[in-house]
C-alpha cells in the first residue's frame, strides 16, 4: 500500500491506488469468500490428481480415476450401436423389398446409406451422386444395368468390371478400329447423333444405320433403346455418360473405354451395402 | 392512504422497551480487517401492514412455485396433460392453452424482456420492491427465518441460545431447525424437477429410485443451494453475490420510493424525551428504541441513510409505525419517500442547509406538522420515466399477444436440393428434389393437402405417397409432429425454358382452412441465378 488514506464519506481505508481522483475503497472481504477461493485451490489440486492433467515430455500424467476422452468416445460410440437397437442386424436378414416396403427400415437404410455414400462413393459419383463425364449420375432414370433396388444391390456388392469379384458385371465394347474404315466410323457416329440431334453431315446417316444394324444391335438394340444384360447404354435417350459429340462417339466406337466400379461386399459388409441400394434407389430415379 | 395517520394519534405516553441493538454492518468503521467474519444476524419478528403485506406475497410466490406442476389441463388423447410443463425430450413447452415449439421461443425471449422492464418500471416507480419482496432469495430467507423463530423463538431467546453452551435443548432446537430447513429445501428442489415431467409419474419414480440419475443430481443440488443461501448465507447473498443491488441503484432517481428514516422529524433524537422534554429541548420523534435496527434481516440501521445492503422489505416501517402508535406520534418516521420529499423537508427542518435540525422548524405549538411538510403522495409515481417504461412494456405485452392469437398452427418449410440442383431424366424432362417439412403444431392427426401454384405444366412425386405424378396431394401428418417428404417435381421438355421458375408450394388443411405456403426455385440447366 501506497498510502495509509481514509476516505471522509464512508470512513472506509482506501488502497492508496487513485485514478482522476477516485480512490479505491478497501471494504473486507467477507471471509466465506476467502475459504471458498482457498477450497477452489484445492478443488483445482485434487482434480490435476484425479483427472490427466500435468504435461510430461512425451506424455501427460493421466490421472487417478483412468479417465480418458478416447474411452469415452468409444463407449458413445458403443452406446449409439446399442441404441439403433439391432436395426442394422434386421437390415442385414431382410430382403431388400421388404426393407423398402417397411417405414422405418427404408428410412434407416436411407440415413445410412447416404452416410456411407459420402463416406465411400463420392469420389467417383460426387457428394450429390450425380456423377460426372465417364461416371453415371445415379439421381436420373437412365441405369446401365437396371434401376430396381435388387440389381442397385448387385452392381454395388459386386462392382462393375472388377478384377476379383467372381460375380461382378462384366461386359465390353469391342474396338470397332479394326473392323470398320475410318469413314465408316463417322457415318455410324452421324447415325448416332441423329437418333437425338442433328449430325453435321445428315448425307451419312442412311450409310451409317446400315453400319449400326449390321454391326450394334446384338448389344444396342434395333432403336438403339441399349441392353441392361449387357450394360449397353441406350443411345436414343437424352442421357449421356460421356459426352454427345461425333468425334468423342467416334474415338468411343474405334477404341471404347470402360469404366470399372470395384465390388464393394467385401469391404463394407453386407448390411451396409443394403443401406447403399436403398438411398441410391431413394434419390429419384429408382425404379 | 395516508401512511401518517396512526390510531393511536394524540393517545398516551407510553413507555417503550429499549431494544439493545446494534448495526450489524454500520457504513465504514475504519482500520477494518482484510477479512471479515459473518457476523450473525437475529431479526426480530415485526409486526404491521407491510409484514402482512410480505406474508402474503410469500404466499402467493411459493404457492405459485410448489403447485404449478400438479395443475391438470386437458389437451387430448396426444399431450400431456400438465399444464406448466417444459417437455425438453420432445422439446415443446407447455402454458395452459399455449404450447411453443423451439422456433417459437422468441415468446420466451419477449417474457425476458417485459421481465427486464418490468423491473425497471418496478424500481424507478418503488424502489428496490422486487428485493424486499419477491426475490427468491428474500422469500426463502423470511420462510427460514420464520421456521427459526418457531423453533427457538424470537430475537432475545435466539441470541440466548447462541450464546449459551451445548446443551440437550441446544441440540435438539438446532437439530430441528435445520432438518425443518433441509426439508424445505428438499421440497424446493424437488418442486422444480416437476416443471421437466409428468409431475404424479415423476413423483412416484422419484420415490421408489427409479427416476433418471439426472432428477436426483438437480433436487440434491438446488437442495444444497436453497440450504445454504437461504438458511446459512442470507444477507451474505445479497450484499455480496447479487449484482442486482448495483444495477438498480442506477434505477433510483429523486422521485422513486425507498425506505426512508425522516430524520428531519426524528433528530435529535433521544432515550428520554420525558426528561428532555421538561428541560425545556427541543428534541425530534425517534426515541432511539433501535426497534428498527432488531427487526432488519440486513441486520443495518436504516437511519445511517439509503445504503446498499437495504432491501427495502419495510419491516423497520412496520416496527417503527408500532412504536410511533404507542408513543401517541405520528406513523411514518420511518417510511416510504421520495429522496426529493426527503429534502425538501430537510430544507424546512434545517433552514436550507444553514443549521442543525431544528424541529420547531416542522412543528406548529401544538406539536403537528406545518402545512409545509410535503407528505407521501402516489402522483409520483406516474412520471415520465415510469410512464415510458410502462409504454415498452405494455408494447412488448401487446405485441406478445398478438403473435401469440395471429400464429399458424400449420407450417410447411421447403429445402431445394442444392446438389445436384437438377436432374436430366432421359425423356430429357428436368427433374428437382425438395425436401418438404409439414409442421402439425395442434396435438391433432392431420390431414394435409400438398398442391403447387405456378409451373402450371410441372407434375410432382412423392416419395412414400405416391408414384403417380400429379399436382396435389394428401398427406397424414401425426399429432404435434414434423414430417418431412422427399418432393421430386418434373418439367416436361416441351415447358423447359432456360430461366429459373418460381413457384409456391401450398399446404392446406381444408377441415380448418388453415393454409400455408412457402417459395420455392425450378432450376432448369442453363438457367441463371
Amino acid at each position: 500500500m501506497a498510502d495509509k488514506h481514509i476516505d471522509e464519506i464512508s470512513g472506509v481505508e482506501t488502497t492508496g491506488h487513485e485514478w482522476d481522483g477516485i480512490r479505491e475503497l478497501n471494504n473486507p472481504m467477507p471471509r466465506w469468500w476467502v475459504w471458498t477461493f482457498y477450497a477452489t485451490i484445492l478443488w483445482a489440486l485434487g482434480y490435476t490428481i484425479l483427472y490427466p492433467a500435468w504435461p510430461l515430455v512425451s506424455d501427460a500424467t493421466r490421472g487417478a480415476l483412468g479417465y480418458s476422452s478416447r474411452a469415452d468416445l468409444a463407449a458413445d460410440v458403443e452406446g449409439a450401436r446399442t441404441a439403433t437397437g439391432g436395426i442394422v442386424e434386421k437390415i442385414a436378414n431382410t430382403s431388400l423389398d421388404e426393407i423398402l416396403a417397411d417405414q422405418q427400415l427404408s428410412q434407416f437404410a436411407t440415413a445410412g446409406g447416404a452416410a456411407a455414400f459420402r463416406v465411400n462413393c463420392t469420389p467417383c459419383h460426387g457428394t450429390g451422386a450425380a456423377g460426372g463425364q465417364g461416371y453415371p449420375n445415379l439421381n436420373d432414370d437412365e441405369w446401365l444395368w437396371g434401376g430396381d433396388v435388387n440389381a442397385i444391390y448387385q452392381s454395388i456388392a459386386h462392382g462393375i468390371r472388377d478384377s476379383v469379384d467372381p460375380d461382378t458385371r462384366v461386359s465390353e465394347m469391342p474396338a470397332f478400329a479394326d473392323m470398320l474404315k475410318p469413314e465408316e466410323v463417322r457415318e455410324v457416329s452421324s447415325y448416332v447423333v441423329s437418333l437425338t440431334g442433328t449430325p453435321r453431315d445428315p448425307s451419312l446417316v442412311e450409310a451409317g444405320k446400315q453400319l449400326f444394324a449390321d454391326n450394334c444391335i446384338s448389344c444396342h438394340g434395333e432403336k438403339a433403346e441399349g441392353n441392361r444384360d449387357m450394360g449397353a447404354p441406350n443411345l436414343g435417350d437424352a442421357i449421356w455418360l460421356k459426352v454427345r459429340d461425333e468425334a468423342e462417339i467416334a474415338k468411343q466406337i474405334q477404341s471404347p473405354r470402360h469404366g470399372v466400379m470395384p465390388a464393394w461386399a467385401t469391404r463394407l459388409g453386407d448390411a451396409t451395402v443394403k443401406q447403399l441400394a436403398v438411398y441410391v434407389h431413394s434419390l429419384g430415379g429408382g425404379e | 392512504m395516508n401512511l401518517y395517520t396512526s390510531p393511536a394519534l394524540g393517545s398516551n405516553d407510553q413507555t417503550v422497551e429499549r431494544i439493545d441493538a446494534q448495526p450489524v454492518h454500520p457504513p465504514g468503521a475504519s482500520r477494518q480487517p482484510l477479512y471479515e467474519k459473518r457476523k450473525k444476524i437475529f431479526p426480530k419478528k415485526a409486526e404491521g401492514r407491510f409484514r402482512r403485506f410480505k406474508w402474503i406475497v410469500m404466499l402467493i410466490t411459493l404457492g405459485i412455485y410448489y403447485l404449478t406442476p400438479w395443475i391438470r389441463w386437458d389437451r387430448g388423447p396426444f399431450a400431456p396433460d400438465q399444464a406448466v410443463l417444459i417437455d425438453l425430450a420432445n422439446r415443446r413447452f407447455y402454458f395452459f392453452f399455449i404450447e411453443i415449439w423451439p422456433q417459437e421461443f422468441f415468446f420466451v425471449a419477449g417474457l425476458l424482456v417485459m421481465a427486464g422492464f418490468g423491473l425497471f418500471l418496478l424500481t424507478s416507480a418503488v424502489g428496490r420492491a422486487w428485493c424486499g419482496y419477491a426475490c427468491p432469495q428474500t422469500v426463502w430467507v423470511d420462510l427460514f427465518l420464520a421456521v427459526e423463530g418457531f423453533i427457538e423463538g424470537d430475537r432475545n431467546a435466539r441470541m440466548k441460545l447462541d450464546a449459551a453452551p451445548w446443551s440437550f435443548n441446544k441440540l435438539s432446537k438446532r437439530l430441528t431447525k435445520h432438518t425443518t430447513w433441509i426439508a424445505i429445501a428438499v421440497a424446493t428442489g424437488g418442486a422444480w424437477i416437476f416443471y421437466f415431467a409428468d409431475a404424479p409419474s415423476l413423483a412416484f419414480d422419484f420415490v421408489t429410485g427409479q427416476a433418471a440419475a439426472i432428477a436426483y443430481w438437480t433436487v440434491a443440488v438446488l437442495t444444497a443451494t436453497t440450504y445454504v443461501l437461504g438458511g446459512l448465507m442470507r444477507e451474505q447473498v445479497c450484499i455480496y453475490m447479487c449484482p442486482w443491488p448495483r444495477i438498480q441503484g442506477a434505477m433510483l432517481d429523486e422521485s422513486s420510493l425507498v425506505v426512508t428514516y425522516n430524520d428531519w422529524r426524528g433528530e435529535p433524537r433521544s432515550r428520554h424525551a420525558k426528561k428532555a422534554a421538561a428541560a425545556g429541548q427541543a428534541i425530534g420523534d425517534c426515541v432511539d428504541c433501535n426497534a428498527c435496527v432488531a427487526v432488519c434481516p440486513m441486520g443495518i440501521d436504516i437511519r445511517d441513510g439509503q445504503q446498499l445492503a437495504c432491501i427495502t422489505c419495510a419491516l423497520c416501517i412496520d416496527a417503527c409505525d408500532g412504536v410511533m402508535d404507542k408513543i401517541g406520534k405520528p406513523r411514518g418516521l420511518i417510511a416510504y419517500a421520495t429522496l426529493e420529499e426527503y429534502e425538501s423537508n430537510m430544507a424546512l427542518a434545517t433552514n436550507g442547509g444553514t443549521t442543525v435540525i431544528e424541529p420547531s422548524r416542522i412543528r406548529n405549538v401544538d406539536g403537528t406538522f406545518i402545512d409545509q411538510v410535503r407528505h407521501f403522495n402516489w402522483r409520483v409515481i406516474f412520471r415520465p420515466r415510469t410512464l415510458l417504461y410502462f409504454g415498452v412494456w405494455s408494447a412488448v405485452g401487446l405485441g406478445l399477444i398478438f403473435a401469440l392469437l395471429s400464429r399458424d398452427r400449420l407450417e410447411v418449410n421447403v429445402l431445394h436440393d442444392r446438389n445436384p440442383q437438377f436432374v436430366l431424366e432421359s425423356d430429357g424432362s428436368i427433374r428437382n428434389g425438395y425436401t418438404i417439412r409439414l409442421l402439425n403444431m395442434i396435438p391433432e392427426p392431420r390431414t394435409i393437402m400438398v398442391s403447387m401454384e405456378g409451373l402450371p405444366e410441372a407434375t410432382m412425386k412423392i416419395t412414400g405417397v405416391t408414384d403417380v405424378p400429379g399436382r396435389l396431394f394428401a398427406v397424414n401428418v401425426e399429432p404435434d409432429k414434423t414430417l418431412a417428404l422427399r418432393v421430386f417435381v418434373t418439367l416436361p421438355k416441351e415447358a423447359i425454358s432456360a430461366q429459373t421458375s418460381d413457384f409456391r408450394f401450398i399446404a392446406e388443411d381444408r377441415s380448418s382452412h388453415e393454409q400455408d405456403s412457402y417459395a420455392a426455385v425450378f432450376n432448369t440447366p442453363g438457367a441463371k441465378k
